[in-house]
């Protein structure tokens, strides 16, 4: 079966980022970029469904500026066998990643289509739930195991307090977490041989999606700094301020 | 303007973020009503109904919303949400988990994790791991949120909602409940919990972070460390609050004998209420904690598990 | 265990270390040169970086000379050289609040940045490094350089003879426990004809590589320095872009040597540093905590007043010049840029000399390739090639510069040099054999400093600083700071001299603590280390080793 990836370019998660002076965006100028790390998460599980014999071809697709094809080349080094990129310099919000998706999905008629279940920049996490909608497929969100039989797929999913598992039919669109595998190293010859793997350019124009967003940022700012509180002289003074001041204590 | 919150509940008890999500659907204003989704669910629909400023209680009972799985959520809250100017939940894993598959089949954009409600189109969210704050306008007609709970108080319990059974019946093929397996006794997981204690370089050693196990055990926290404390060896570096280690924003966060060193800081700063215990008065974590108590964690931790 | 794995090899016609300006340079050159020749030739660079410029680290004020070779069109290239130098001041701190500012005649030439009015010559530019190696890595991979950034060289590959092949990148995925991780992926061979080691200052490739070959011979010890570097944004009304000051004194005492510097670049930022020359002998100095006191002068103030840090590093200066400059040539290899010492500390520049070290590096390595040599010689041509250019002149007329200050100090030493710039070199040469990490005193002759507190304006702590380093590794891997004896930081180093790496590492990567049994413990917490390499230069008991963390760890500087 045929799996499509997706991934993001992102900020590198090592890198502090901080807000431009006029409040416009957050300043990304020369900043290490990086694939999002779920994405990196998203695209091993697909290499190894592969090495199972379970895929049998991994297309990985990116929404982005030209910059964003090293992110598509880290994952062809990775195993993916070729890639998409959809090119826009614009600011896309996930239902349109979600609506682009879905008309690449259309064309490449995958049975699993694998995302991360957030970027690590707008930490949205919306894209791969949407894409379910659209496609009108079943999700498989916040993925730990991904595991693949005749015509569907069993997702074990993190929910808060535990774990859920979901037998979804395919084709399906599984998000993954952080605990799903970890991801390998890409290799050298690996990553020479990714630049002659096929890479397709295409435009939201092209795929008829309209990537105009009804949400507009109005601004951004440090989140506000913590003043110190108060200095308490007990124990008990502790507890009183916890159950009767901040009443996070009962 | 009119509101539907869907609520979050398992074994039988609406879930404590819920009165949260009503606080902020009060910001914005208008009727606010509930949908509870699920089987055998109406004690859950008479708590809801005490939630102060609500509406009404509408009821989805049906085997087919037992394990809040997306795919028929989504699909009857498309069938309500006409009626509606917001559908909001929680920032839970089922909020996050049915309403963008909501907003899709809404064709309308979703708005995640919102931490102030700046008029009924615009509100702020967290971006890049809470290390900025936006502040977006939605111009759609639906406005489908989630709500990240410790950011508004808790709504009272005096109200009298009516309760209301919804009708609709929703088919699922796509998607099916296997198993479920909740962690019982075990201590939350760090990113998860409402209340983390964390220990730093001032607990000495590995052993000595047995003496948070029992205020962890009384207040059902999950306990985390300083960079400093893994980098010495002491815990292992799952537990590790901070720059490389898990974001943590719980209602409650204890520091014992940490420092704060600004990579601490960043995990940790969004926590509603923060409490640092340090013997030495100067440490930088005093400058953020809400309640700091100075003084010998060896005597402070056995009274406060004493008293707590 | 290195001989018994069985590692995947690549072959190359040459391998670079380090995609800094001179490994850059060195591939750019020798592309250039196989495009016109119309001939193939594999040309790989390997970066511990996670990106190109992710460890680059510099003041800087640029001179184009080199870039004017080796792209003459480099303005229409996009080169990222936006803000020429306008004005030069250069000042004495007397004290924490007095300066003295240094009349243009008494300014020594070589500091002279803003060339002849009207001129293009003579002109250099406030400018970022890590973004002229950004733009360089573009200019190489268009080139058709193969750039492998996140990969560390960790050994020199030699054959039997001896003789440089290549080298071996890392190993991945390896514990701290050094088992091998879930992911694990073994280092590779990269071999080639020929190997360029431009790891930058005191790489540990390019020491080993001196030892081996005895490169130093009948050569002064290499001296260093720790030069640190802030990034600024600065309101409107204090910023001059192209306004270059630099200056020396208060805060260091007479006894410690060093200077000061604060740039006005594009994006209404201040680049401000200090560097520390790392012949110091008090065991209580703190470099950090010196540069950030520094900031407090009054003349420093009145530009960073009101403005926010945006970024912060360190880095290792090879300073010694061309007394103390190695052989550069090898069976198989060249040791190139700041990896050899080709800084002018004359100038407090090391971009362009390093830079030409790297095309002249290139046109030697072309012409035995395109000769149909198949590697592994000696290219002694380097050196008459090197000799011949005109950085090795510039460097022969600053030879005096370094010495002349380790001996008579930044006052007398600087108008010694000012002398002998104007006489180009010709006064007595002055040589300093006593290497850096032997200058320590012993802590009970050192004077302890009592360092103000940081304001959290304009000083800060070190935990703080390194967080806008943007660093990390790793944290389940080995070490990558090795002590070659475990027992020398507490029984030795403690005792005698206060164990001084608590205080000349940048980062506070080192520490005395309290151990579990009440003794004094000593704590490496590497994954801070942004990759300075000053451990491993001023330990007065040569007892840190560094060697290359896995790829990708340490600082992802942004516009440094």
């Amino acid at each position: 079966m045929k799996v499509l990836v997706a991934v993001k370019r992102v900020i590198d998660y090592n890198v502090k980022i901080r807000v431009k002076a006029d409040h416009s965006d957050v300043d990304l100028t020369n900043v290490k970029m990086a694939m999002n790390p779920f994405c990196e998460i998203a695209v091993e599980e697909a290499v190894r469904l592969k090495e199972k014999g379970i895929a049998s071809e991994i297309v990985a697709v990116t929404v982005g500026p030209k910059a964003a094809q090293e992110q598509l080349r880290t994952a062809l080094a990775l195993g993916a066998d070729r890639a998409i990129h959809v090119a826009t310099d614009e600011r896309v919000e996930s239902l349109a990643v979600a609506k682009l998706l879905k008309r690449v999905a259309d064309e490449e008629q995958p049975q699993l289509v694998i995302l991360g279940k957030q970027a690590i920049d707008t930490d949205n996490n919306q894209t791969g739930q949407m894409l379910a909608a659209l496609t009108g497929w079943g999700q498989g969100t916040f993925a730990s195991k991904v595991d693949v039989k005749d015509g569907t797929v069993d997702v074990t999913r993190e929910i808060d307090g535990g774990l859920q598992t979901v037998a979804l039919k395919l084709p399906a669109v599984v998000t993954t977490d952080l605990r799903l595998n970890e991801p390998r190293y890409a290799k050298l010859p690996d990553i020479m041989k990714a630049k002659k793997k096929p890479l397709d350019t295409k435009t939201p124009e092209e795929l008829g999606v309209d990537i105009a967003s009804k949400v507009s940022l109005l601004q951004a700012e440090a989140p506000a700094e913590r003043k110190g509180g108060i200095k308490v002289g007990s124990v008990d003074e502790l507890l009183d301020k916890l159950k009767n001041e901040a009443k996070v204590i009962s | 303007m009119s509101i539907l919150i869907l609520a979050d509940h398992h074994d039988g008890h609406l879930a404590s973020a819920t009165a949260h999500v009503v606080t902020a659907a009060q910001q914005i204003g208008g009727d606010i009503d509930i949908l509870i989704a699920g089987q055998d669910v109406q004690g859950v629909a008479e708590q809801a109904a005490k939630l102060d400023g609500v509406a009404r209680v509408r009821v989805a009972d049906n085997p087919v919303y037992a394990h809040q799985l997306a795919e028929p959520l989504a699909d009857l809250l498309v069938v309500l949400a006409d009626d509606y100017s917001h559908v909001l939940a929680s920032s839970s894993t089922t909020g996050k988990n049915v309403l963008p598959r909501l907003a899709a089949l809404k064709d309308v954009a979703a708005i995640s994790d919102i931490l102030d409600v700046v008029s009924a189109d615009t509100f702020k969210r967290p971006i890049y791991a809470g290390n900025a704050i936006a502040t977006v306008q939605s111009a759609d007609p639906l406005k489908v949120i989630t709500v990240r709970g410790t950011a508004f108080d808790a709504a009272g319990e005096t109200g009298s909602a009516t309760i209301e059974a919804v009708d609709a019946v929703i088919d699922n093929a796509l998607s099916s409940f296997v198993d479920e397996r909740l962690e019982q006794s075990e201590r939350p997981e760090l990113s998860a919990a409402r209340v983390v204690i964390s220990g730093g370089r001032g607990m000495g050693n590995g052993e000595n972070f047995k003496l948070l196990d029992g205020i962890a055990d009384k207040l059902g926290a999950a306990i985390g460390a300083s960079r400093a404390a893994v980098d010495a060896g002491f815990v292992p570096n799952d537990m590790q609050v901070g720059q490389t280690g898990k974001i943590v924003a719980p209602e409650l966060y204890i520091a014992v004998g940490i420092s704060g060193a600004i990579q601490h800081l960043a995990g940790m700063k969004d926590s509603k209420v923060i409490v640092a215990i340090n013997k030495d008065e100067e440490a930088p974590i005093f400058q953020v904690a809400d309640y700091g108590l100075v003084g010998d964690l060896f005597q402070v931790l056995p009274e406060l598990e004493g008293k707590f | 265990m290195a001989e018994q794995v069985e590692r995947e090899h690549m072959d190359f016609d040459v391998v670079i270390v380090g995609a800094g300006p001179s490994g850059l340079a060195a591939a750019c050159r020798l592309m250039q040169q196989a495009n016109e020749a119309e001939r193939e030739l594999s040309v790989c660079v390997v970066e511990k970086g996670s990106e190109v410029g992710a460890h680059i680290l510099s003041g800087a004020i640029f001179e184009p000379r080199a870039l004017d070779e080796l792209f003459p069109d480099w303005a229409e290239r996009g080169a990222p050289l936006n803000t020429p130098a306008i004005r030069d001041e250069v000042y004495l701190l007397k004290d924490d609040s007095s300066a003295r500012k240094l009349p243009n005649a008494l300014v020594p030439k070589t500091m002279h940045n803003v060339g002849t009015p009207g001129a293009e010559s003579g002109r250099n530019y406030v400018i970022s490094a890590g973004n002229l190696c950004r733009w360089l890595g573009e200019q190489a991979e268009e080139l058709g350089v193969e750039t492998f950034p996140g990969f560390a060289a960790q050994e020199v590959l030699y054959d039997e003879g001896g003789t440089v092949r290549g080298i071996i990148t890392g190993d991945m995925g390896v514990g701290a426990d050094g088992e091998p991780k879930d992911g694990y992926m073994p280092g590779m061979e990269l071999r080639a004809k020929y190997t360029l080691f431009a790891e930058g200052a005191r790489g540990h490739l390019g020491k080993r590589l001196i030892e081996r070959f005895d490169l130093a011979k009948g050569r002064d010890p290499q001296h260093y320095a720790i030069g640190f570097k802030e990034l600024w944004d600065v309101p409107a009304e204090r910023h001059e872009p192209g306004l270059v000051l630099h200056g020396s004194g208060w805060p260091l005492d007479k006894e410690t040597h060093g200077g000061f510097f604060l740039y006005h670049g594009e994006n209404q930022q201040v680049m401000v540093g200090l560097i520390v020359d790392l012949a110091y002998s008090n065991p209580y100095l703190s470099p950090f905590d010196e540069f950030q006191r520094l900031k407090h002068h009054p003349l420093l103030k009145q530009y960073l007043e009101g403005g926010s840090r945006v970024a912060y590093g360190a880095r290792a200066i090879t300073k010694g010049g061309i007394n103390c400059l190695p052989k550069m040539t090898f069976p198989g290899g060249l040791l190139i840029g700041c990896d050899a010492g080709t800084l002018n500390f004359a100038k407090i520049k090391g971009l362009h000399t390093a830079m030409k070290s790297g095309l002249v590096a290139a046109e030697t390595v072309f012409e035995a390739i395109q000769g149909g040599d198949e590697g592994g010689q000696e290219l002694t041509s380097f050196t008459t090639r090197w000799e011949r250019s005109w950085a090795y002149r510039e460097l022969r007329e600053a030879a005096n510069f370094g010495p002349a200050i380790h001996k008579y100090g930044t006052v007398m030493g600087g108008a010694y040099n000012f002398i002998d710039q104007w006489l180009g070199g010709k006064l007595p040469a002055v040589h300093d054999t006593t290497p850096d990490h032997a200058k320590l005193e012993q802590a009970a002759q050192g004077r302890k400093i009592d360092y103000p507190k940081p304001d959290g304006k304009l000083s800060f702590d070190k935990p703080s600083s390194v967080f806008l380093s943007n660093t990390n590794h790793e944290e389940d891997q080995p070490s990558h700071l090795r002590l070659k004896d475990p027992a020398v930081p507490i029984r030795d180093n403690l005792p005698t001299f206060d164990e001084p790496a608590q205080r000349y590492c940048p980062v506070g990567v080192y520490e005395v603590i309290e151990g579990d049994d009440g003794q004094p413990k000593f704590q490496i917490n590497f994954q801070n280390c942004i990759h300075c390499k000053t451990c491993d230069i001023k330990d007065p008991a040569q007892n840190i080793e560094w060697v290359a963390p896995e790829g990708g760890g340490g600082p992802n500087y942004p516009n440094m």
